[in-house]
């Protein structure tokens, strides 16, 4: 689905991405750990087009991707969330997800003025969506809430509904997981889940709860210093030397083994 | 009988004037928060974008008086509006694709689009000279009044007239029609939404798809619109002058930030503040305190707080005001 190969993303002298090359298989939830500052948000950026790399490819279903900017990638069905959660705060949670499908005929100057009916009766189709969406993530109630002023647990749910809003092909989820409570975080779990069984999604998730990601991802890979380290079940991942030592820590590793 | 004269004369001196410069101030400063809120930078060429605009509008309303088109009671003005309107989208599009494009690909700094903005706002001052030439320019016609101070002591038989310009009723109606549709357009149609969005969070609107190309084109088309309307109606009811418009500048940006940049209802009580404060302090208020004070306590001189020519230096210390104790504006907005 998604391959990268040799991805350098430089800062001045800091390499941020070193050289990364990884596959990502269609209908997969890959699980993309690392310790902190190990470039897998960098590289969410650059196969997300928020940032240009310094050198090498990305592709997407075999076709050249590296470098188009974000909107043009949505189109194609690849969707990104943030790991700070993003919003339009002065909009209603509703409204949000109402923004997210493009294209839409409202869109143009001359139907604002002259294709009013369209509009509204593709408005009124969105808006049964979006309440869809706000049900399956348990946010119903906050419809009508600004999105500026829900918790934060409950913009990471938008986040999630936002890429419910359109038929994505492939998700990246920058840890959906985190701030957020075990009960929500189950319902995540649970929505990523069905989302891939019964809308083929393909997801990407940076996570660093073991315990989402061994619920959820098969393969696991492992990044550290802007490289891939490992590829792997969590198991496999688990009880790798070099993960071990720069990443999980040997406190982990006991435990896994009691 | 005291009082009601001294309410005529504030009115007839004060409160009409102010709201029909209030009125041009605020479509001015919508223009100006609407490039800050989408474009993110201060976009010092707007005073000369009136002018354009402006210009056009009265390159067409000479062409209508010489084929003796007219309409009726109210000036040929409005009628050459629409075209004007188009003349001032064709150059602000042409200077968005030429220059401004180029930098936003860069992902310039917004500091570097300002200084680019004023080498289009010289650019544009030129060119407004060449086709017009520097002078004043009138071309208001049809009726000069609604109602004249004379007619309205007749008509009151008070001492005290009450003027109502043509124009100054023009001005507030097209004002509150305007800003009418453009908050329409922004909360209520799925371009102004992606619009707000766009200005709200610029890396999530990108990320649900939302053409940043096309957002930018169309503000710049809302832009030249509202630059157009408030320059002619500022020409309208005072005169039209390529370097008038320039220091308009001046009062327009305390409009907006005074109101919050990035905000729109922060622009149109910018501008009405603004306009209120300018006219306020630069009135001579002796007429007025005449009809109110008593006989021993009626001033001697015309108890003018400042001369007319300092009217910018107002606009500028509630500016600093406001910058001192919010820096965000009244309504929030962006700081600056």
């Amino acid at each position: 689905m998604i391959k990268v190969k040799d991805l350098h993303k430089h800062f001045g002298g800091f390499h941020a991405v070193d050289g990364a090359n990884l596959e990502i298989a269609e209908g997969s939830i890959t699980g993309l750990i690392g310790p902190n500052g190990a470039g897998k948000t960098t590289l969410f950026n650059v196969i997300a087009g928020v940032l240009e790399p310094t050198a090498g490819r990305v592709t997407m279903a075999g076709k050249d991707i590296t470098g188009l900017p974000p909107h043009e990638l949505f189109h194609k069905g690849l969707l990104r969330t943030f790991q700070i959660a993003h919003e339009f705060s002065s909009m209603t949670c509703r409204e949000n997800l109402m923004m997210v499908p493009g294209n839409q005929s409202g869109e143009r100057l001359w139907n604002t003025w002259f294709g009013r009916r369209r509009i509204a009766n593709e408005e009124r189709a969105l808006r049964a969506k979006a309440d869809e969406v706000l049900e399956f993530l348990t946010i119903e109630h906050l419809a009508d809430h600004r999105a500026g002023q829900v918790s934060g647990g409950q913009k990471k749910l938008l986040e999630l509904g936002r890429t419910m809003m359109v038929d994505a092909r492939i998700v990246f989820l920058d840890e959906v997981g985190a701030g957020v409570n075990r009960t929500l975080l189950n319902t995540i779990a649970d929505a990523i889940i069905r989302l891939n069984k019964e809308r083929q999604y393909t997801f990407v998730v940076i996570e660093h709860d073991m315990d989402f990601i061994g619920r959820l991802c098969d393969p696991v890979i492992c990044m550290a210093e802007g490289r891939v380290l490992a590829e792997g079940t969590l198991a496999e991942i688990k009880a790798n030397e070099q993960v071990i030592e720069a990443y999980l820590g040997t406190g982990l590793k006991n435990k896994v083994n009691t | 009988m005291d009082l009601l004269n001294a309410i005529v004369a504030l009115s007839n001196f004060v409160l009409v004037p102010a709201i029909a410069y209030g009125s041009q101030l605020a479509l001015g400063a919508l223009g100006v928060t609407l490039i800050y809120g989408i474009l993110r930078f201060s976009n010092f060429a707007h005073g000369d974008t009136m002018a354009f605009g402006t210009m056009a509008t009265i390159l067409f309303t000479w062409w209508f008086q010489s084929l003796g088109i007219s309409f009726g009671p109210l000036p040929t003005a409005l009628l050459a509006l629409p075209l004007g309107i188009l003349g001032c989208m064709a150059i602000v599009l042409l200077t968005d694709r030429g220059i401004y494009r180029f930098y936003r690909e860069q992902k310039a700094k917004p500091v570097i689009l300002v200084i680019v903005s004023m080498g289009v706002m010289f650019i544009m001052n030129g060119l407004v000279r060449v086709i017009i030439g520097p002078d004043d320019q009138n071309f208001a016609d049809g009726d000069r009044f609604i109602i004249t101070a004379r007619e309205f002591r007749e008509m009151t038989g008070l001492r005290e007239g009450l003027a109502l310009k043509s124009t100054q009723g023009i001005t507030v109606i097209t004002a509150v029609i305007v800003v009418a549709l453009l908050f329409w357009f922004l909360n209520r149609t799925r371009t102004g939404k992606s619009m707000r969005a766009y200005s709200d969070n610029e890396d999530l609107a990108l990320l649900s798809g939302i053409n940043p190309e096309r957002v930018v084109m169309i503000t710049w088309l809302i832009v030249a619109a509202l630059a157009t309307v408030a320059g002619v109606l500022y020409g309208l009811d005072k005169s039209f002058k390529p370097f008038v418009y320039f220091q308009l500048l001046l009062p327009i940006f305390a409009s907006a930030i005074v109101g919050g940049l990035g905000s729109p209802v922060g622009a149109i009580a910018g501008g009405f503040i603004i306009a209120f404060s300018e006219v306020t302090i630069t009135y001579a208020w002796k007429k007025v305190l005449t009809y109110l004070l008593p006989e021993a306590w009626q001033p001697d001189g015309l108890v003018q707080l400042m001369s007319t020519d300092y009217k910018f230096a107002v606009s500028f210390v509630i500016l600093l005001i406001v910058l001192l104790v919010k820096p965000t504006g009244l309504f929030k907005g962006k700081s600056v």
